[in-house]
């Protein structure tokens, strides 16, 4: 089966990974730009960063076999830093226009602060100003419903086109309100902090899947890039075709992603 | 040996992924009814756990045996 991992963090990965995804079906990963584990005190340092996400990994994905994509942000907790946002922001443009860069993101809100708010909507700004896609992230844990809250707020207050926005790490008691206000919404599987692969096959039997997007996001931290397959595996025991499967796990990103032209790959019909 | 605040600290979130996982399969189950019209057949593994719950509740278990007695309870369970 072909499938597109829609959110993973490759820089934080190793080559092993790459290869053991490409045995196991993956041919393309989007990478957002996301916090480092450390705040980065320079601009500078972003921009090498965003380099890197765009020209110099693509190369590394590739020695597999898979298609690497990006995004580029300053993510909501490096957001906290008004004058470096800014700094960013005001080079971003130039890699919006890369090859391999599929929009803004992730930016969102972390602890939902005034700045990080102020961060948030000059991101979609700008997305909208340059007709990009946004990816927004949701809080974690205890700060993921005020937080998401929060953030379909600042996008009700703006002239956004809901199409082009994912809204990413929802969770049961987050899905509705992001799929009624017409945004995308993403799972992020977790081993520990965030949705599991069970409880996201539970939500794609629960609710309309036209708009749902899975991922592993997989970054240097207590994460794991197969729990996608995990959860396509519990899937299918679950006796849905291997054609839904398709849907969810290639088609959905195709469809969302596709909205960018540089995104080429198609969405997939299989004769079982 | 972990102090009682390092304990919490350290053990809360993978406890709370695994209650999640419990109350995540008691509404699979609640889904499929409604779904297939009907309840299991044998609900005895569902009243199971809701009883499990019901021991790991109790407000103070001054010997510390909740998983010896969460054992002896699943045991009855064929």
């Amino acid at each position: 089966m072909q499938i597109i991992q829609p959110h993973y963090h490759a820089i934080a990965r190793t080559a092993q990974d790459y290869e053991r995804m490409a045995m196991s079906g993956v041919v393309a990963v989007c990478e957002p730009a996301f916090w480092a584990g450390f705040d980065r005190r320079h601009p500078e340092t972003f921009i090498d960063y965003f380099a890197q996400i765009s020209e110099f990994e693509p190369t590394r994905a590739a020695e597999f076999g898979i298609r690497h994509y990006c995004w580029v942000a300053v993510n909501p907790k490096e957001a906290e830093n008004r004058e470096l946002t800014q700094e960013v922001l005001k080079q971003m443009p130039e890699f919006l226009e890369k090859p391999t860069c599929l929009g803004v993101g992730e930016t969102g809100l972390h602890k939902s602060t005034a700045n990080e708010i102020e961060s948030l909507q000059a991101h979609v700004e700008l997305a909208m100003k340059h007709d990009q896609l946004v990816l927004i992230h949701t809080p974690h844990l205890s700060d993921k419903a005020h937080g998401t809250k929060t953030v379909l707020e600042v996008l009700a207050g703006m002239d956004v086109n809901p199409d082009k926005i994912w809204i990413d790490h929802v969770e049961e008691q987050t899905i509705e309100p992001v799929l009624d206000a017409g945004y995308w919404a993403g799972m992020t599987l977790y081993p520990v902090t965030k949705c599991s692969p069970r409880r996201a096959v539970d939500i794609l039997e629960k609710y309309p899947r036209e708009r749902l997007l899975v991922n592993s996001s997989a970054d240097w931290g207590p994460s794991d890039p197969f729990t996608l397959q995990e959860s396509i595996v519990e899937f299918r025991r679950r006796g849905h075709s291997l054609q839904d499967a398709v849907e969810i796990y290639h088609n959905n990103p195709c469809r969302f992603l596709g909205q960018n032209p540089k995104w080429d790959i198609k969405p997939i019909t299989i004769s079982e | 040996m972990l102090s009682p605040q390092k304990t919490l600290d350290t053990y809360y979130l993978e406890a709370r992924r695994d209650l999640l996982e419990v109350a995540a399969m008691l509404d699979r189950y609640d889904q499929a009814v409604k779904r297939d019209g009907e309840k299991a057949e044998n609900e005895s593994k569902r009243f199971s756990l809701l009883k499990a719950m019901e021991i790991l509740s109790k407000p103070d278990h001054p010997s510390a045996n909740r998983a010896e007695q969460l054992l002896n309870h699943f045991s009855e369970i064929s």
